[in-house]
């Protein structure tokens, strides 16, 4: 499955109301970790069936980057149910990704 | 056994792995994190000879396909230390280990931190070490600004056209950076000059919501920002390779102008050496130069 582009019109469909776990994405075109993190977040969603990878283009989007409390990206928040679990900041090793799935 | 191993695919590792391929040796990189060091936060590079304008992800992206097309090996493990066994040294990481006959550490350098309580918690939150990166989530709020070198006044200077009010707190009461920045800084009306004085307690909810600032008298006051831009330089990234190289007070690596450390064999190239100029074509300069000497001396 490949990373599913998510607004703040179908946040709610799309990040909060599925039954399986979501790995958000919340980046900008103009942000180089954003784009070097990328890759890492196609790979999980590839090789993993038991997650949903999402990205939010935090530039179309202010109001869902607000909510979150978000003023770094890359910022990778876990969702489960409907709630925010987890989160990383920053460039990290997809290790760090995979770990926040534990 | 490789010829030569890198550790570190910035600027300075990756030139120094094209150069050492062309000189027709194997190469091992060894990186961390992701290729391109700290350079891939910067939008636009604007004095890179021949580029006038790049991002800094363009840039990195291009040395790393210029350095695996030449043959460049390069593999995302962190390494944890060198052994030295005279003409054969070992490179740990947490998986792996690689025999070289001559190794390059290029490890660059990190944000350093205020090491306050819950730094680490609120960055993302409103604490941040990059204000090109992250300054646009301020619009039209106050920040603060900590430290007094070039980076802290440039931080300074670009938060003033973005927030509604910037705080430049410094521990002394003048500037290491450039003169010509204070005073651009000084004609602004919504910068303020917090000197002699340090950031000593970051208060939070789910966000920062203010700082506490201690002054030289003990005298603590409180300022209401959203945002703390922490621009107090940066960390070498030489520890685990203190046994084989010498290290100033600062921590960086002593070396000789051509990129030897005391240990034949083994070199330093970039941010991480003791030098006086830290820019893109240093690094790349570096990297240059600490492969041929490496190609010079397996060779020798």
């Amino acid at each position: 499955m490949a990373v599913k582009n998510v607004t703040v019109d179908n946040f709610n469909e799309e990040v909060l109301q599925v039954k399986l776990p979501v790995l958000a994405d919340f980046y900008a075109d103009w942000c180089g970790p954003c784009r070097m993190l990328r890759p890492a977040l196609e790979q999980i969603s590839e090789e993993r069936t038991d997650v949903i990878v999402a990205a939010v283009n935090i530039d179309e989007n202010p109001e869902l980057a607000d909510d979150y409390d978000i003023s770094s990206i890359p910022c990778v928040i876990l969702f489960k149910d409907g709630a925010e679990v987890d989160r990383s900041i920053g460039l990290v090793p997809k290790e760090a990704l995979e770990a926040l799935l534990g | 056994m490789t010829d030569i191993v890198v550790i570190g695919a910035g600027p300075a590792g990756l030139t120094a792995a094209i150069y050492a391929r062309r000189a027709s040796k194997s190469v091992i990189v060894l990186e961390a994190l992701s290729y391109g060091g700290q350079i891939i936060n910067t939008p636009d590079i604007e004095n890179y000879p021949s580029a006038a304008h790049i991002s800094g992800f363009d840039f990195a992206t291009k040395i790393y396909e210029q350095a695996k097309s030449l043959g460049a090996e390069i593999k995302f493990e962190k390494a944890v230390e060198i052994r030295d066994g005279g003409d054969v040294k070992t490179v740990v990481t947490a998986k792996n280990e690689y025999d070289a006959k001559a190794v390059i550490i290029a490890t660059g350098s990190a944000n350093r931190k205020l090491g306050l309580p819950d730094e680490d918690k609120l960055t993302g939150r409103g604490v941040s070490y990059c204000a090109t990166c992250d300054g646009a989530f301020f619009r039209n709020k106050k920040v603060a600004v900590a430290g007094g070198g070039n980076t802290a006044l440039e931080d300074a200077l670009y938060m003033a056209d973005i927030a509604e009010k910037v705080y430049l707190i410094h521990r002394r009461d003048a500037f290491r950076g450039e003169d010509t920045t204070v005073e651009r800084l000084k004609s602004r009306d919504n910068v303020s000059f917090v000197l002699n004085s340090r950031v000593t307690k970051l208060n939070a909810g789910r966000r920062l919501e203010s700082i506490e600032v201690t002054d030289k008298d003990g005298k603590v006051s409180t300022l209401e920002v959203s945002g703390l831009f922490v621009a107090v330089g940066r960390v070498p990234e030489n520890q685990n390779f203190s046994s084989l190289i010498d290290l100033d007070e600062a921590g960086y690596a002593a070396s000789s102008e051509n990129c030897r450390t005391r240990t034949p064999g083994v070199f330093v190239a970039g941010d991480n050496r003791a030098k006086e100029v830290r820019q893109l074509v240093t690094a790349a300069a570096d990297g240059a130069v600490a492969a041929t000497e490496a190609v010079k001396y397996i060779n020798s």
